[in-house]
């Protein structure tokens, strides 16, 4: 989709980017990473021609870019950047509306994808399109940034280190969010950070770069495995397993003993099983004891009705992971999600066990100390 | 008790100065802010160009009042034209000043989002950077249309009548009516106009920069 | 340029003595706007409107109260100067860190020792700067001085624009330009320094 092709780019004598090749391909999340001035934000504004290359070419679909007009080729692609970038004389409904209605979309037409897409990040049309930027929070502002890069629904979306700016909690929810995006409306999104935090957890393949060249492109399991030198070692950091700590895997810190319930169970009779076991959340599973979702108590209490069954309840908001994943890689998931807990699952689908935080701190005492905790 | 007569006296020739003076100020700036705000324009896209040239509009500021009428009565001569040059001169500096400041304090990242989104240059200007500059331009004439209304009067001396006539009459014969019959009235349209242009300001702010109190 | 000098070293003697009395009143003004908040907005309302007046209409008037002479340019002077002098030394004031401030109380400064020791110095660079604007904009509306008697090099500029001699308008304006070029790049590389040593 999008195919760098020997490009170079320099400032006076400073080489930026040094015969840079390789291929994005069509609907994967690339996240460019390395450390500041390695040329990854350079590599970005590329695609959309804010800077251009010295020498080589940049082709989308086939399409040398550099034959296409700058202004056009920008329209078709979204753009995302750190200083958020809303106009602030415009309202969140004239922001979103910015690029179809530079693209001279008629307001039956621009209208609904406002509203659609504010809907996309549960922003209700009526509470927030004619808000003005400086009334929303930081991580509000950066929704509708995103969403202004969505609108005119380019294939490509851009974004430069967008969640730079913004503070832990809110970066979680926005990342897991653009994730989201990205899988439904099936977009191809290259990404800017220095975080490997980030990038582990968004990239489908992640692009390293070092001194204005490719060090390594690889997926982030690839990555995590076999890091191409030291400064991607570096970079990984605590991502890395050390080498004298002991490899845990997911189903060494679960617990198994947990209750699991048919979707066709009925809620009073549910809520009485929750009593009993002392738990105030519950997995359901379907028929062919595959994993279905999790209720909580307090879902039920708000929308359930006595006589009704579960399986109406069901959220699938908790994150689950395979029990063969890395104990450490679900430890920092665990650790900055919301959710108290993760179903882990077996290559089936069937559930496994969770992952709580006190099964956790459990599991790695033992593997530290020898001895189970009491 | 005296001044209440003289102004029953006179008030065709006061209303009359009243007219001339605002006439006066209105062309100046007019023709200041059609020169000014293109030029800004045009400067905030050579920023190196812009701090010299403004330099130099600085130095011209700081010519006095009384010399450039003079200059302007020895090019022109006697009359309407020669205030009318002056006072315009005058005029561009604020509105220029504030439309290149207002234009380039437009954060770099606004402009950086504008491009990467697919604004021609004219669309950036006239979507983003010239609404939101628009609190400072306003602001810019209405410093200039201030300064205007003090220098007319003072084009009175070169005959371009106006309040500065009555002033003028005044200080030559020693007249306290002709004074106060000229700096009131003078005193008074400045403070109007600086009034009336404050609060298109504030109608001119786009909303979402006007603070919590909007 | 001999015959000048008397001009220009009244103009001088003008522009500063009126400067002089408004650094006073200015000062004052600022620091009572500081330390009664809610004189702040009459005492800033008023030193801009005094602005806003036109300078000629302000002379006239000012003529009659104090007659011709230099009197009453001085006095129109250190009203006009009062608006940079009194908004720069109230913002000066404000501005000084709210720790900075509460650190003087702590050692247990008197409401005076802090003002002198502390938050007038760290307020000075804004203060000077407001000097400085004050400084240039006066000996230019100096000049006016002639229109209600008063010396100054505005004699020789008038001289020349009612003979229509071109040389003697530019034999006074020219040091009234240069006086306030010079005393701008003198006064802002004052104003540098004292802001490089607050820094």
């Amino acid at each position: 989709m999008i195919t760098f092709k020997n490009v170079s780019k320099s400032y006076g004598r400073q080489v930026v980017l040094d015969d840079l090749s390789f291929e994005i391909k069509q609907g994967q999340f690339v996240v460019l990473i390395g450390p500041s001035g390695c040329g990854k934000t350079t590599t970005l504004k590329m695609i959309n021609r804010l800077i251009e290359p010295n020498s080589g070419e940049i082709y989308i679909n086939g399409v040398n870019i550099m034959r296409q007009n700058p202004v056009e080729l920008r329209r078709s692609i979204g753009y995302v950047i750190q200083q958020i970038g809303l106009f602030p004389n415009m309202t969140v409904e004239q922001n979103i509306a910015v690029v179809p209605k530079l693209l001279k979309y008629p307001k039956e037409r621009w209208k609904p994808i406002v509203r659609e897409l504010l809907e996309l990040v549960n922003m209700p049309y009526e509470e927030n399109a004619h808000k003005y930027p400086s009334e929303l929070s930081g991580g509000q502002q950066q929704r509708i940034g995103v969403l202004r890069a969505l609108a005119a629904s380019p294939p490509i979306v851009l974004m430069d280190e967008p969640f730079g700016a913004l503070d832990p909690i809110t970066r979680d929810c926005l990342q897991e969010e653009v994730k989201k995006i990205q899988k439904k409306l099936k977009k191809t999104i290259v990404f800017v950070t220095h975080d490997m935090e980030e990038a582990l957890k968004l990239a489908d393949t992640i692009v390293f770069m070092n001194e204005g060249k490719i060090v390594q492109m690889a997926s982030p399991e690839e990555m995590l495995r076999n890091p191409a030198d030291n400064i991607v070692r570096e970079f990984m950091g605590r991502h890395m397993q050390g080498g004298e700590s002991p490899d845990l895997y997911v189903e060494d810190v679960m617990r198994t003993r947990i209750l699991k319930v048919p979707k066709t169970l009925r809620t009073l009779e549910c809520i009485d099983r929750m009593d009993r076991w002392e738990v105030n959340s519950v997995i359901v599973i379907n028929d062919d004891e595959t994993y279905a979702g999790t209720v909580s108590l307090e879902d039920i209490h708000k929308q359930g009705k006595p006589g009704r069954e579960i399986g109406e309840l069901i959220t699938e908001e908790t994150p689950t992971v395979s029990r063969f994943y890395k104990a450490q890689e679900v430890f920092d998931q665990l650790l900055t999600s919301p959710c108290k807990y993760l179903v882990v699952l077996n290559d089936d689908r069937t559930v496994a066990g969770l992952v709580t935080r006190t099964s956790m701190t459990k599991a790695v005492g033992k593997a530290l100390w020898g001895a189970e905790i009491s | 008790m005296n001044f209440i007569v003289f102004v029953n006296e006179h008030y065709t020739e006061i209303l009359t100065s009243i007219l001339q003076h605002i006439y006066l100020v209105f062309f100046s700036v007019m023709i200041g802010i059609l020169f000014s705000i293109p030029a800004g324009i045009l400067l905030s896209r050579h920023k190196k160009a812009a701090e010299k040239i403004l330099a130099v509009v600085s130095i011209v500021q700081t010519i006095p009042g009384l010399v450039m009428l003079g200059l302007a009565l020895l090019i022109f001569g006697v009359g309407n034209t020669p205030a009318l040059v002056v006072l315009s001169i005058y005029s561009v500096l604020p509105i220029l000043r504030n439309t290149y400041t207002g234009l380039t304090e437009v954060q770099p990242g606004l402009i950086e989002a504008g491009r990467g989104i697919g604004m021609t240059l004219s669309q950036l200007l006239f979507r983003v950077q010239l609404p939101l500059a628009m609190p400072s331009i306003i602001s810019g004439i209405r410093i200039s249309t201030v300064y205007i209304v003090s220098w007319a009067a003072l084009a009175g001396l070169i005959g371009a009548g106006g309040l500065g006539d009555l002033i003028w009459t005044g200080l030559s014969t020693y007249n306290t009516n002709y004074i106060l019959a000229g700096a009131i009235p003078s005193a008074i349209l400045a403070f109007l106009f600086s009034g009336i242009i404050g609060g298109v300001q504030r109608l001119a702010t786009p909303r979402g920069l006007r603070g919590s109190t909007a | 340029m001999i015959d000048l000098i008397p001009f220009i070293l009244e103009h001088l003697v003008i522009v500063l003595v009126a400067t002089g009395i408004s650094v006073v009143i200015g000062i004052v003004l600022g620091i009572v706007a500081y330390w009664l908040r809610f004189t702040a907005q009459p005492i800033l309302w008023f030193s801009e409107a005094v602005q806003t007046i036109p300078a000629l209409a302000l002379l006239a008037i000012l003529m009659i109260l104090f007659g011709l002479g230099n009197t009453t340019i001085i006095a129109g002077l250190t009203l006009y100067a009062l608006l940079p002098i009194v908004r720069n030394t109230h913002t000066g004031l404000i501005s000084v860190p709210a720790a900075i401030k509460d650190a003087a109380r702590g050692m247990g400064m008197s409401k005076l020792q802090r003002l002198f020791r502390v938050e007038l110095p760290l307020a000075f660079p804004l203060v000077f700067s407001g000097i400085k604007i004050s400084v240039v904009n006066s000996l230019s509306i100096a000049v006016m001085g002639v229109l209600i008697g008063a010396g100054g090099l505005g004699y020789p500029i008038y001289r020349g624009i009612q003979t229509q001699n071109l040389r003697q308008i530019m034999s006074g304006a020219i040091p009234v330009m240069i006086m306030a070029i010079l005393f701008d790049f003198l006064m802002s590389a004052i104003e540098r320094r004292l802001t490089k040593h607050a820094k």
